[in-house]
């Protein structure tokens, strides 16, 4: 479980799916990091923060039936790779569906919802999940 | 400066599995104490030790591993050096490249290399979390990832991408069962089928109870030193012909493909080229099968099938004791159990022993070349060592 500071520091990225675009290569990555692997020092300096539509398909997914216990209330959930349309793949839970309305392909979006909670009295950690777009 | 080969000349290990009679530093000792023994060594030649583990902070709230294994195995008025190496999965292996790195160099002339995981101490609760912790903690865990649902998310595009059936990911498990029963030291001795696998607990869709290794205590250690003094000691030294080490994304969800560890691919390819054979010319391999779709992915990364074609070649028995490649003839992860930071070492003693004639029943016949290979986390960390008959 993070602490409060540690989850804080990763708000811009949590809340608005904000990635970093490489100038040197065009390449988008998401989280941020301060160095292109494809560039290496060349991107030094160049590293652009950009804030992503929150869009794109389901990779793969499983659900999870043995979670860890701070999410035992959630149990069944699941979890998805996301191909974002900007390129970068994320890691998220898929929620507002059931597992068979799901297959890969199936186009989602971002949503902030809550991820976790410092017990019953503890800070409350937000951050992205992701939802079926109807109709697509 | 020309590097010296290295022979291993003496292995040991506890049996896996619930060992709550013994503490971390008793299965470290009783382990390194059977590799010396077997080495026909004295304590005075020892020169350095290094310990592969994971999360001994976690497990049972001790860091300092190195310092407190050399104090215990009685070496602490010999002041030796002695090195804590920690790659999650992969850390027992990489302790295995560093006494190797020692050896080579001309540092050293007899290490000891042990690896230790004490894990039954703690609820399965606790377990899976630091399990966890060998995935990307802030973007993978943190969003509801656990370690083995991003395993089920590599096995659900390798059924999509190449058709690996349900079938073909339980008839790994089933082999390194049937392989298990026939290794005293295995934490499971008993066969299984398709249905006990097929009919297990979901752990995370498409993977169950059964897809998974277990928590296990455990400790393993193997004794090296240069090649041309092993006869000194031993008539049955084995030859580290080749390492190859390797690191990718720390999160799965970053990889050029999940579907091949390419981390995996190019230590194998490293470890290869140094030992002068290729993917063929192994009779017996150990590889990371912490998942069933691991053992599968391994395969194929490894060279011995083409990409996707892991599961028919597992489903046809190509991977079984009698097959093209004998793969985890002690029971693997899954049955002779997975002490994290022990596994790599494990891994290690098997080799040795089948190169060696002394595996018994799961004795793999001629087999003259072998191989391990011990991943940490989704792999981010791959290493790969080829024992050659010496």
């Amino acid at each position: 479980m993070a602490t409060a500071p540690r989850f804080w520091r990763q708000n811009q990225s949590r809340y608005n799916m904000v990635g970093i675009r490489c100038d040197s290569c065009g390449r988008n990555f998401f989280p941020p990091r301060a160095i292109c692997p494809v560039c290496h020092r060349k991107s030094v300096g160049k590293m652009v923060p950009v804030k992503y539509k929150g869009e794109g398909k389901i990779f793969s997914f499983t659900e999870v039936h043995d979670g860890l216990d701070e999410r035992a209330s959630l149990k069944p959930y699941t979890v998805a790779i996301v191909e974002l349309d900007e390129g970068p793949k994320v890691t998220g839970q898929v929620i507002d569906c059931e597992p068979c309305d799901i297959e890969i392909g199936t186009r989602v979006r971002s949503v902030l919802r809550k991820l976790s909670e410092e017990g019953s009295a503890g800070v409350i950690h937000y951050g992205y999940k992701f939802v079926p777009v109807k109709g697509k | 400066m020309t590097m010296r080969k290295v022979a291993v000349i003496g292995v040991g290990d506890t049996k896996f599995g619930e060992l709550w009679d013994a503490s971390f530093r008793d299965i470290g000792i009783r382990a390194g104490l059977s590799a010396v023994e077997d080495a026909n060594i004295t304590a005075e030649k020892i020169d350095a030790v290094f310990v592969g583990n994971m999360s001994a902070g976690r497990f049972i709230e001790q860091e300092h591993i190195g310092a407190l294994i050399a104090d215990y195995a009685g070496l602490a008025r010999d002041h030796i050096p002695a090195t804590r190496v920690e790659a999650a999965g992969a850390s027992g292996g990489l302790a295995l490249r560093q006494g190797y790195m020692a050896i080579a160099s001309g540092l050293h002339d007899i290490v000891v290399v042990g690896g230790a995981e004490k894990m039954m101490d703690v609820s399965d609760v606790a377990s899976a979390f630091i399990q966890s912790s060998a995935a990307d903690q802030e973007w993978e865990t943190e969003l509801g990832a656990t370690f083995p649902s991003l395993h089920a998310l590599i096995a659900r595009r390798h059924m999509h991408e190449h058709g690996t059936t349900r079938e073909q990911l339980a008839d790994v498990a089933v082999k390194n069962h049937r392989h298990g029963s026939m290794n005293p030291k295995a934490q499971f001795q008993k066969e299984i089928t398709r249905d006990t696998v097929i009919g297990s607990l979901m752990v995370s869709s498409p993977l169950r109870m059964f897809d998974c290794a277990p928590s296990s205590d455990g400790a393993a250690a193997v004794v090296l030193c240069p090649l041309d003094q092993a006869k000194k000691y031993t008539d049955s030294a084995v030859e580290i012909a080749g390492t190859g080490q390797a690191s990718d994304t720390l999160a799965l969800h970053h990889r050029r493909d999940i579907l091949a560890f390419d981390a995996t691919r190019v230590a194998a390819e490293r470890a290869f080229k140094m030992a002068g054979v290729a993917h063929k010319d192994i009779d017996v391999a150990e590889v990371h099968d912490n998942f069933t779709i691991s053992e599968i992915l391994a395969i194929e990364d490894l060279g011995f099938f083409k990409k996707g074609e892991g599961g028919k070649a597992t489903e046809e028995g190509r991977t079984s004791l009698e097959g093209d490649v004998a793969v985890n003839t002690s029971g693997g992860l899954k049955a002779r159990g997975d002490p994290i930071g022990a596994t790599g070492l494990a891994q290690a003693v098997e080799i040795v022993t089948q190169l060696r004639g002394k595996a018994g029943k799961r004795q793999v016949k001629d087999a003259s070349v072998g191989l391990t290979h011990n991943v940490g986390g989704t792999g981010a960390t791959a290493v790969v060592h080829v024992f050659r008959r010496f």
